[in-house]
């Protein structure tokens, strides 16, 4: 793809009626913007989920404020959990370039290492639940637990959803032949998508233990 | 100068180089870079028409599904005016069925008819025919975009089923009364509610994502983004907002939800009834208010921009002249998307908010008038001149053009603080909303039926029939509304069951019993339309091939109704933008998008 890509600016002030323009746009081949429609599928999810979790970020501070609010003590085992899921980004990171150098057998061990990860990761953020339910610390008990729950649950279903992608790439892997551009790109589009779930999580633990 | 503008007569003389004309040396057509989309070929019953992955089929299915629940939300509307037009006759119409046909009225007629039917149905439909794609870019995620809204509206209408009925909190659910005992259907109402538009968003999240990636991605050779007819820019802008916008209710909707089912205190905040204290501590509704606004406010635009742009190829389409400013229109409508987003608090005047605070959103909310006035001056210069054919979807547009003036030029009080204080939750707010993103966007929603029907069925609609619908509807719009604003100035409050002997309504009784019977006709002329749309689907005339004369790609498909896969063989190549009507210097009136310059070659440059 060698597209130049103008701003958004310059393509609305073309003047499409003039006849030198006109040449130009001729020429076009139909397409804004240099990416394939998977990842810019994937970067508007990113930048619709960005909102919802900016938007409890931004009732989370304004809650705060209020006087009936006591922070939360977040257990050792968040911190765990956060380290499962760096690996995992780490993990996926590998895979999508074992992916690229055409090592497709082990980017397919690699894949189950990273569903393996992921799980873990899910199971760990049920067992917090666990440790807070049996602490009495239910979500009508404090506006932070009650934050607490809605974002870590918001954000396992966030990873669910790749899951789902990450299930139908491993089973593509399993198959006679496959489309290897399509399974490189769907790899990428995988790990991208973890990358920002880490980041998003790196948020909210950041918010909840520094509040 | 004189002669610039002079487009109506056709002129057969040879070119003139010195004024402009271009001549290509041969046509050019660019290699396709971009390998043909797989399309998935339906082959039972159930995969064409019921799971169909189809964006034409999935457009119809989102129209008829819109409009059977709008058809509830008209039922709704009935209700309410027979109760204000004549309180204590009926006797079906207490208090609690009052608000909770306010409720859903209001909720069904924004969000599941104006928005689904403009960027579902129309948006689906039109989207790929108008850029020169196949179909969606992905036709799977669009199938279930429609399946979540149809779950949605189930969710909703199942509503009125359960114990305490739907919810009567008023469209904008603000808490804590909406989940507080005494407020109608603060049971299970309010929670079957906050689901269906959780449900509603994700689902439209879904085909927003194909409306935005096709459009951006997916076009034809040769189709440029300001080589749009303005139909998709308008689609495209407002599917935009919505994807930024409807967060905002999703977000505010599971908070609420959470409040209802688990008793938190994201929105509740202290609360004593009946003597005793509630358990929910220090929540804050105004948080809600802000969070519902940012997307409600957005909502307005995802419901106008579409009908901006429709409106747009429609006059253009039947005054026989390109639109005045293209490009301007093209500003406008990214400018107005651009500014939806920081005018939200103008709803919460009287929320008690800082006065500064209140100053700064007056003042982008007036700002909002500049772009959405360059629209209107550039919608009646298109008509100056032009060669105006009063057929029944001009005539909706020119009444589009008028009642959204007047909604305008009523939005420009109330965005003022000062005046709007006083105006805060009377009938003219009523008035204002109803005209401005009622019955304007329903306008435009009706002239383009009447424009693509023949392109959707292959069948004109009834042209008498027609103008009955028209006329009536446009009259009695303003048979209703105006009476509205001046029971808002008298200072009617809205919202209120009953009247009962308040000072008010000595003057007010007559003129309401007047909105109301205005109501029931122009309610059962909708029934008309109904019945003109089924009938001519089977009986109408039938249709030539793009009987209008349109530019733009859609019409000019091998087949109409166009087939599976849009196109035939050979996607279309284009040439030119969708607006070369009375084109100077050729002996053909109109030249369609995908025209070769060499078929045209003594076309002069139509100024615009």
């Amino acid at each position: 793809m060698k597209k130049k890509e103008e701003s958004f600016f310059k393509l609305i002030s073309q003047k499409p009626w003039e006849a030198s323009q006109a040449i130009l746009d001729n020429e076009h081949d139909g397409k804004t913007l240099a990416v394939s429609k998977a990842k810019l599928g994937v970067r508007t999810v990113m930048v619709v989920s960005t909102i919802i979790f900016s938007l409890f970020v931004v009732s989370y501070s304004d809650r705060m404020l209020i006087h009936d609010w006591r922070s939360l003590s977040e257990p050792w085992l968040l911190w765990i959990n956060t380290v499962i899921l760096i690996l995992t980004s780490i993990v996926f990171h590998r895979t999508k370039i074992l992916a690229e150098n055409n090592e497709f057998e082990k980017a397919k061990n690699s894949l189950f290492v990273v569903g393996f990860l992921t799980f873990a990761f899910i199971t760990g953020q049920l067992l917090v639940w666990q440790h807070f339910i049996n602490l009495g610390q239910y979500a009508s008990s404090n506006p932070a637990n009650a934050f607490f729950y809605v974002l870590t649950a918001l954000h396992s279903l966030h990873i669910i959803g790749g899951l789902y992608f990450w299930a139908k790439v491993t089973t593509v892997l399993f198959k006679e032949s496959y489309n290897i551009s399509k399974v490189k790109q769907n790899i990428e589009l995988c790990a991208i998508y973890w990358h920002f779930l880490l980041i998003v999580w790196f948020v909210l633990f950041g918010l909840m233990i520094s509040t | 100068m004189d002669n610039e503008y002079n487009n109506n007569k056709i002129e057969t003389k040879a070119a003139d180089s010195s004024s402009g004309s271009y001549v290509p040396p041969a046509d050019n057509i660019p290699a396709s870079e971009i390998p043909e989309q797989e399309l998935y070929h339906a082959k039972s019953f159930w995969t064409r028409w019921v799971f169909c992955q189809d964006a034409k089929v999935i457009g119809v299915q989102y129209a008829l599904t819109a409009t059977a629940v709008g058809l509830i939300g008209l039922v709704l509307s009935w209700g309410m005016r027979l109760q204000l037009g004549f309180p204590e006759t009926f006797s079906f119409l207490g208090p609690a069925t009052y608000y909770q046909s306010v409720t859903m009225h209001g909720m069904i007629m924004v969000v599941y008819l104006l928005t689904a039917l403009f960027l579902g149905g129309f948006g689906n439909y039109l989207i790929p025919l108008m850029v020169g794609a196949r179909d969606m870019v992905f036709p799977y995620l669009n199938m279930v975009s429609f399946w979540m809204f149809l779950v949605a509206v189930l969710v909703l209408i199942s509503s009125f089923f359960v114990p305490g009925g739907p919810t009567g909190a008023g469209w904008t659910l603000y808490p804590p009364q909406a989940i507080l005992p005494g407020t109608p259907g603060s049971e299970m109402g309010i929670v079957l509610m906050l689901v269906s538009l959780s449900l509603f968003v994700i689902g439209f999240t879904m085909g927003g994502l194909n409306y935005v990636i096709t459009i951006l991605q997916a076009r034809t050779r040769g189709m440029t983004l300001m080589r749009m007819p303005l139909t998709i820019w308008g689609i495209f802008t407002a599917t935009v907002l919505a994807l930024l916008a409807f967060p905002a209710l999703f977000v505010a909707c599971i908070m609420m939800t959470l409040d209802n089912l688990l008793g938190t205190s994201f929105f509740m905040p202290e609360i004593f009834t009946m003597g005793e204290q509630l358990g929910t501590t220090g929540g804050s509704p105004i948080l809600f208010q802000h969070l519902f606004w940012f997307f409600g406010h957005p909502e307005v635009y995802i419901v106008a921009l579409p009908a901006f742009g429709i409106v747009s190829d429609l006059i253009s389409v039947h005054a026989r002249k390109n639109i005045f400013g293209y490009r301007m229109m093209v500003w406008a409508i990214v400018i107005i998307g651009a500014l939806s987003f920081v005018v939200w608090a103008h709803h919460m005047y009287v929320s008690g908010m800082n006065p500064y605070f209140g100053f700064f959103f007056a003042t982008t909310t007036l700002i909002i008038a500049v772009p959405t006035a360059i629209k209107v001056y550039n919608w009646v210069l298109t008509l100056w001149r032009g060669n105006i054919h009063l057929t029944i979807p001009m005539l909706f547009s020119l009444g589009f053009i008028v009642t959204f003036v007047n909604g305008g030029i009523t939005g420009l009080f109330l965005g003022n603080v000062i005046i709007d204080i006083p105006l805060s939750d009377t009938y003219f707010v009523v008035a204002h909303f109803h005209m401005v993103m009622g019955i304007a966007p329903l306008m435009v929603i009706f002239g383009a039926i009447y424009h693509w029907f023949p392109l959707i069925s292959g069948r004109h609609l009834n042209q008498t029939l027609g103008k009955i619908h028209f006329w009536i509807s446009f009259i009695g719009a303003y048979a209703i509304y105006f009476p509205m604003h001046y029971l808002g100035f008298i200072g009617v409050p809205r919202r209120y069951y009953e009247m009962y002997d308040s000072p008010y309504m000595t003057t007010g009784v007559g003129l309401n019993q007047f909105i109301t019977v205005a109501a029931l006709i122009v309610g059962f002329t909708q029934i008309l339309f109904l019945y003109n749309i089924i009938h001519s689907a089977f009986y109408g005339e039938k249709s030539e091939k793009n009987p209008w004369k349109a530019n733009s790609l859609e019409w000019h498909t091998p087949e109409m109704p166009p087939a599976h896969g849009n196109f035939g063989k050979d996607l279309p190549v284009v040439y030119r933008w969708p607006y070369d009507f009375s084109v100077p210097g050729i002996d053909r009136e109109y030249i369609p998008q995908h025209v070769a310059p060499s078929e045209v070659p003594t076309a002069k440059v139509e100024k615009t």
